[in-house]
Order: structure tokens, then sequence, then C-alpha cells
């Protein structure tokens, strides 16, 4: 069984164009949602507390609204969480106080006024410092990761597939965060981890073409760059819708079944993964185009000369 | 030949995957609950204390599966956790408080397997339940407190050296002493006093006419800084000790961070009250006069209380107190000429004031050390957390040589165990620089399990939808891949048991997802590969060979580039995300190694080295 046969290659360079002027439009769109609308993000990042509390019997969120307005959190954002069962509340950083307290009171509050006993699931609690940091380090990580495949990809190929490999993957990764500002969906670490691992895949997408074309250019002597480019993605196209459905498929799984904790990661992965898999077949390359990548920048070195050679043997 | 390989290399494949079995083969036994018993500060656990406990529990009707007394440490298995539960009980009420009881899950690995080493992966708290705790320690404090040390030393350095001053005074929001005198030679002279008692002032000029600014060297406030991290950590390590934890984790994190990991505590607030209770120390007169006898009696002295040490000693003491523990600046435990144990402790000028002015007529008497701290009792509040309970304890007593000042020492201890653990108590009551949570997370224990069995769900319907699809897809290659596949979980699993740091967590299940669905790819680059050379008219024999030689570039470029993502992330990230790192790392390492290595084997075993005209692909 195959998915795709082709006698001839595909033309997937007619779609250069059209390809790098959606890129651009989307990459414009995401980047405009996310300075107009900005990013929902987490509490790992803005600092707070976050309490997830268990109802055997049912949560009423008003009710649990009223305590906490008669306790002084009438600001809380109370949610049900994953089931009518679950509660989670979120309360914005303060100042002057010791927060680390706040889920004490909150919790005891909550208990007093309740006639069924309550179970504390969860709480989490960010010092507004640590949040700032945590949005520093994620910031950090990122461009390393960016960087380093920079280097990594010019030291192996050729710096024009290396900044068109670099450009994609950036591509990716402004409109998954384009798309999570849009939607407003929280923000977290996991998240985050998410988009670096999402960085992880999509560049091995874009390599794996990449390998291929720098293999059809030297093979392909006559062929034009166009040509030779379509033939290196028609081969691989196989290959990456193979790779991409088993990876999309895992991660439906996970979205379905992996629980609330872990949606918003699925879900990053599973769109990054659908714009990577675009990226990797029609941007990356176009970029590379587009930067004036030739045959000849990716003939091998001539090798260097043998000591001896062309001297008559002895014997 | 080709596609033929030699028997070793069979042999290594295999001796991979079976180490890897016999490392992962622990998580498959369940776990039983337990009780883990150590004794608190000076207490002994003995064989005595285990068998009186196994009486304690049969009494109870409780079925203990062991009970056993390992490096002081008695731990009881149980065949439930409602068993666990009413055993703690038990052993609380025939214990005492000088005992600790910690609930705990130990793992029932068999004998044959802990005797290699091996052992169950390690769970994050976001799987197994409890506290996480990010603790800053506040320097600001403990460089403040350092400087207005050095205000009253530099008066009475001044003082001393008969340098006349108008005033010294602390700027804290600088970090500096300014010292305001009354003429230029006076400057001269004040520096050169100031400078002789210590060579790490750095002087300079002040902004007023005849004034002198000192601050601190960068080398003394980094050695402050450290002090009062390596204070902190250790007195909380004590505490963690009191809460009853079965594996606490107390660890620095960067330069004024603590990280406090508390599995299996269920309740956050007892254990932040714990954390932030404060210990101090009072330094007390031995009232030898009277009778101490009596006082045991119950017929107390005027201006004297009753003290204990830990073994029950009873003391004497005075009520009025000489020093408190707010002024010790440092406390280390060494040795004195004679090779004996001592302890030598320093205090701020202050300090040495008050022990100089309280030593000057009391030589020859005896001076007690007392212990104050502050822990949760029997008894319980309101809201049913413990209401703390002051502790007092003498730690030590010694005879009064000579006139004491801002450094002294306590000779005549026992032993190099005692002394260190006198300097580490005195320390503990002297705390510079208060700490503040500042990060928290604490997942209940129902949460964990659920959080392990989602992701154990998740693991399991990934893998079989991937297994169907391939064999679909590649018919007997597919099943190839799937046998690489489970090979991958098998050495993962290994791997992630066997590295001492690697602990599980709920993104690490989600990387040991994704790496099951990004597996595949090694084999799906091999097999497309395979198919394009069968189809370029290669021999059999030939599209294997060349099949997985040109593959192998691929895949090494790709998997580089992602394995370099998967180490930036554990090197840059905290907790979740350096989880999920680890898992993504290992799983690149050993889905190269299966499809790579592990597949071409098989590969070559099936098809490599005779006629086949065609491969059922």
């Amino acid at each position: 069984m195959r998915i795709f046969s082709f006698n001839e290659p595909l033309n997937f360079m007619r779609f250069k164009m059209p390809a790098l002027i959606l890129s651009t439009l989307l990459v414009i769109a995401s980047l405009a949602t996310i300075t107009v609308k900005g990013m929902n993000w987490g509490l790992d990042f803005t600092g707070g507390t976050v309490i997830e509390v268990g109802y055997s019997g049912g949560a009423d969120l008003s009710q649990v609204r009223k305590v906490l307005a008669d306790n002084g959190y009438a600001d809380a954002v109370v949610q049900y969480f994953g089931s009518s069962e679950d509660v989670a509340i979120r309360i914005s950083p303060r100042e002057g106080i010791d927060q680390s307290t706040i889920s004490n009171e909150i919790l005891r509050a909550l208990s007093a006024t309740s006639s069924e006993p309550i179970e504390m699931r969860r709480v989490e609690f960010v010092g507004p410092s640590v949040g700032d940091e945590l949005k520093e380090q994620g910031g950090l990580a990122m461009l390393a990761a960016l960087i380093g495949i920079l280097l990594y990809v010019t030291m192996r190929f050729e710096w024009r597939l290396s900044v068109g490999a670099v450009m994609a993957l950036g591509h990716d990764v402004i409109i998954t965060l384009g798309l999570f500002s849009l939607l407003q969906l929280e923000f977290d670490l996991t998240v985050l981890a998410a988009i670096l691992a999402l960085i992880g895949y999509s560049i091995n997408d874009t390599i794996v073409v990449f390998d291929r074309i720098r293999e059809s250019f030297r093979k392909l002597r006559d062929a034009t760059v166009h040509e030779t480019i379509n033939e290196a993605v028609t081969s691989t196209l196989n290959r990456t819708v193979v790779t991409s459905l088993t990876t999309i498929i895992v991660l439906v799984v996970l979205f379905t079944m992996g629980g609330a904790l872990i949606h918003n990661f699925a879900f990053a992965l599973l769109f990054g993964i659908g714009i990577g898999t675009y990226s990797s077949i029609f941007v990356a390359s176009s970029l590379a185009v587009q930067l004036g990548i030739s045959r000849e920048d990716m003939l091998p070195p001539p090798p260097p000369e043998k000591e001896g050679e062309g001297t008559e043997p002895l014997l | 030949m080709l596609n033929k390989n030699p028997l070793w290399r069979y042999l290594v494949v295999l001796g991979v995957l079976l180490a890897a079995f016999l490392y992962a083969l622990p998580n498959v036994y369940p776990e039983d609950p337990a009780l883990n018993i150590n004794a608190s500060r000076g207490g002994v656990v003995s064989e005595t204390t285990r068998a009186e406990l196994e009486q304690a529990f049969a009494a109870a009707n409780i079925t203990a599966k062991a009970v056993t007394l390992t490096e002081g440490q008695i731990l009881a298995r149980f065949g439930s956790a409602e068993d666990q539960l009413r055993a703690r009980e038990v052993a609380e009420r025939q214990l005492g408080s000088t005992y600790i009881t910690a609930l705990n899950m130990v793992p029932t690995t068999p004998g044959w397997l802990r005797a290699i080493g091996a052992s169950p992966m390690k769970l994050g708290l976001d799987l197994r339940g409890g506290v996480h705790f990010l603790m800053a320690v506040d320097m600001k404090a403990a460089i403040d407190k350092n400087i207005n040390d050095m205000v009253q030393a530099f008066r009475a350095d001044l003082r001393e050296e008969r340098v006349r001053y108008r005033a010294v005074q602390a700027d804290l929001e600088r970090g500096q002493v300014q010292v305001l005198l009354r003429s230029a030679e006076d400057v001269a002279a004040a520096r050169s006093a100031l400078g002789k008692n210590d060579q790490e002032l750095i002087f300079s000029d002040g902004d007023t006419e005849h004034s002198l600014v000192v601050s601190l060297s960068e080398n003394r406030v980094k050695e402050i800084r450290e002090y009062a991290l390596e204070q902190n950590i250790t007195i909380i390590r004590n505490r963690v000790n009191e809460i009853g934890v079965a594996e606490p984790l107390v660890q620095r994190q960067g330069a004024d961070r603590i990280i406090v990991q508390l599995p299996g505590v269920q309740d956050p607030a007892q254990a932040k009250e714990i954390l932030g209770a404060t210990a101090t120390l009072e330094f007390r007169l031995v009232d030898n006069d009277s009778d101490l006898g009596a006082a045991l009696d119950g017929r107390l002295p005027a201006g004297a209380s009753l003290y204990r040490d830990r073994n029950g000693q009873p003391y004497l003491l005075e009520n009025r107190t000489m020093l408190t523990g707010d002024h010790i600046t440092g406390a280390t435990s060494g040795y004195d000429e004679y090779s004996r144990p001592q302890v030598s402790i320093s205090l701020d000028a202050q300090g040495g004031n008050l022990l100089s002015n309280a030593t000057r007529s009391t030589i020859g008497r005896q001076m007690a050390t007392v212990f104050i701290e502050y822990k949760p009792g029997e008894e319980r509040n309101e809201d049913g957390t413990p209401v703390l309970v002051k502790y007092e304890e003498v730690i030590n007593a010694a005879t009064i040589q000579a006139r004491l000042g801002r450094s002294f020492r306590i000779t005549g201890i026992d032993n190099p165990a005692e002394a260190q653990n006198l300097a580490l108590l005195l320390r503990a009551g002297a705390l510079i620089a208060p700490t503040q949570i500042i990060e928290e997370r604490t997942i209940g224990p129902s949460l964990g399990k659920e959080n392990i069995d989602l992701g154990m769900t998740a693991i399991m319907w990934g893998m079989v939808v991937v297994l169907i699809f391939m064999v679909l897809y590649y018919k007997a290659f597919g099943l190839i891949a799937n046998v690489a596949l489970l090979a991958n979980l098998i050495l993962i699993t290994g791997f992630m048991s066997m590295i001492p740091g690697a602990t599980l967590t709920l993104p690490g299940m989600a990387g040991i997802v994704l790496t099951v669905g990004m597996a595949v790819d090694a084999n799906v680059l091999i097999f497309e590969r395979i198919r394009e050379e069968l189809a370029e008219g290669r021999s059999v024999q030939q599209a294997i060979h060349h099949g997985y030689d040109r593959a192998f570039a691929t895949i090494a470029d790709s998997n580089i580039t992602t394995l370099l993502v998967a180490l930036i992330l554990f090197g840059i990230g905290t907790g979740p995300v350096k989880g999920f790192a680890i898992t993504l790392a290992i799983g690149i390492l050993t889905s190269i190694f299966t499809s790579v290595v592990g597949t071409r084997l098989l590969v070559n075993l099936i098809w490599g080295g005779r006629r086949v005209q065609s491969l059922p692909m």
C-alpha cells in the first residue's frame, strides 16, 4: 500500500509564490493578533494562585464564587476543570501580603462552607518574580534552539538552506502562537514545551527534504533548480506524510485521552505539526530558492589531492 | 554476499535489549504501602523497638508483610493503604514523639533484581502527589544585618583606638557604612584603625567633608550570601526530617533559591508552617546554688527554671538570658590544639559586648545553651492544623574559662559528630536571612494517580494505533518496525530506570507518546528508500543494502537537530520542561538504535543473503 505513487515529479515549485505569499500573510496576521489581543499567559508566567478542588457530588460554581467573594476574593476566576466535579479557581497576584498562604485560606473557607468533604487536587502558586523569570527562560530557550539549528544546518548544508529552514521554523512557531492568541487558549509551561518540541519535529521534517535536495542536485546534472527541488520533494512526500500521519494519530490520542492538564500541549503540537508539514513541503525550499540556491552550492568539495598521485608505480 | 551480519552483532543487540528489559522490569511490580520510622534528634531505633512495634501491630490486628530494621530505620510494609494508616496511629501511640513516622510507598522489586541494581523509575510529584516548594532566601536581610553589625563594630574599634567620630551610620540602600569625622587627620586615623581589623573592607571618600564610606568587598558579599544559603538549607533539611516524609529533597538552586520536594505530603498548609517556624537560641547561666533535687520535686527557686537535655538530664537555669541566638554570626566545628572536637562561635559586636559584660564576674560557672523551636504538636486548631508547641532543650553546658568576647569556643565535646551537630544547631538558632516561598506546586494523591493512569492509557492507545497503521502500510516490514517500536519502549523504560537523575513526569509521558509517533520515522525513511531503490530496478539485496545506507545519513542529520533541541530544553528548562526533554532525548537515541541497527539485523536475518524476487512491503 502506498499513499502516493508518481511517475513524474510533481510541480511543487509552481506553488512557490502562492505559498510564500500565503505564509507571509499568515505570519503578519499572527503577529497582528499577538500584538492586538496578546497571549493568554498561564499562571506560570503571570504569577498568582490556582487551586483545583474536587466535589464528589458535583460542584456549584455560584456557591464557590459566593464563598470566595465573602472572603475577599471577588476577582477570582472560577471554572469547571475537565469535569463538573472539579473546579479550578484562579487568583491573580496580590501585592503586599504573603501570597503563599492564599491557598490555605481558600481551602479552609471552602471546606468550612461545604456540606460534603472537598478534596484538594492541586495547588499552584507562582510568585511574580518567578513568572518573569520563566518567561525570560522560555524566550531564551526558543532563541537558543533556533540559533543552534541555524549553526548546525549551516555547517552540514549551506547557508541558504539553513536560513530557509530557520525561517520556516519561525513561521511555524509564530503561526501556532498566533492561533493560541486568536483563540485565547492558555499559554503555560507545557505549551512552551510543545512549541519547543515542535521546533524539534519540524526541523527533522525539513532536514529530510533538504537532504534529498542536496542528493538530487548531485544526481540530476542537467535539471533546473526548480526541477531538482520538485523531484526531491516528490520523492520524500510519502515519508513526510506517513511520519506526520503517525505522529498526528498519536497526538489525537493524547488530546482525547491525556486529561485536562495535557490538553493544550497536545493541541499546540497537533496544529504545529500540521503547519510544520506544510512548511517543510512548500515554504522551506521555496525560501532557499528565493535566496538563490544553485547546483554549484550543493556539489561536494573536490577531494584533496592524494599523496603520490600521478607518479608511476615503482613496481 | 550482501546483507549478512556476523553473529556478534546479533549478540550485542540482544545483550543491550536484555539489559534494558531487566532494568525496566522493576516497574512492573506493584508498590507496597509502608511506614518509615526514624528516631528524631537523639533517639535510637533498635531491634527492641522493632520487635515491640511488630507486637503492637499484631495486637491491633494489623497484618504487616514485613517489619525490618536497616540503617537505623524501621520499614514496615502492609497489604493495603488502610492497614498502613491504622498502623501509623498504632506506631505513633506506641513510640511517642521522639520518633518520626512517615507514610511511604516502597517498591516490591525482588531480590535478584535489586542485586543487579535495578529499581523502578522515579515518579515526579505530578504523578505521585506531594508538595514542591521553591524558596527564596532574603539576601538583602543578610547583607543588611552584616552592615548593621559593621556599624556596631566600627564604633567599638574607633573608641578603642581613640579616634573621635561624629557619627557612624548604616546606609542599607547602598550597602555601605558612613563614618563622619571632624578632621582630615581623623579620617586617616579611622581608615587605618578600621582597616587593621579587616583587610577586606573597601574605603572611599564620602560626599561630605571629613567623611569615610566603607563598603563590603565583592568577595565578602559572596561569602555572606553563600553562608545565608547554606544555613537555610541546613535548617530546612532538619525541619523537613521532622515533617515525616519518606524521601524528601532539599536542594540548592542558583544563587539564592532552595527547592523543597515532599512526596506524599497531603497537607501543604502544615508543611508551610513547619518550614516557616522559627528556632532561637539562648545562653543562660546554670544555677548551682539552688537544690536541683528540690526543683525536681516541684519547689523551684526564685529566678530559675528547670530545663532538660535530650537525654532527659535536668538542668536548673537562671531566668535571665545572657545572650540570644540572633547575635551569633557563625558557628563551625573543628578541633582544638589537643585534637579534641570543639565548636568555634563568633558573635556580632553587640553580642560580644553583652557576653563580655555577662561573663566578667562569672568565670568558673557553667553556661548552658538552650535551643528553642516551635513544632507542630498533638493538639489541633479549630481548622484542623496542628498547634505549634514550644520545645526547649539544653544542647550544651560548658564551664566559662575566661571572660568571653566576640569569638569564643566550646571545648570538651565528646566526639566530632557531636561537635558538628552542636554547630549546626547553633547556626539554626541564629538564622540571619529569612526565606519566603515563591513557588508552590501541590498535587493531591488522587490527581497523581489519575495522571499516571491517563498517561499510561495514552501511551497504550497511541502504540496500538501506530502498530496497526504500520502493518497495514508496510505489511511484513511493518511488523518489523513494530518489533522495533516495542523494543524502543523497553529501552526507554530501562534507561529511565537506570539513570539516577531521571524522573518520569506527566510531560515526560507526553514525550514518550510523542517519541512513539516519531520513532517510526526512521523506519519509514528506510522503507521508503528501499521501495525507491526497488523501483529503480535494483535487485532485492542491493535495494536493502543501499536503502539502509542512504537513509542513515538523513536519519543522523535530522535526529541530531532534534537532539540539539532536547539538550537546549534540558539545559534551560526547569521542572516539567526538563522531564519532557529527558524522555525526548532518550527516545531519539533509542529510536535511532532500534531502527538503524535493530531492524537491519532483523531484515537481514529474514531476507538477507538469499535469492528473493520481491519484498513483502
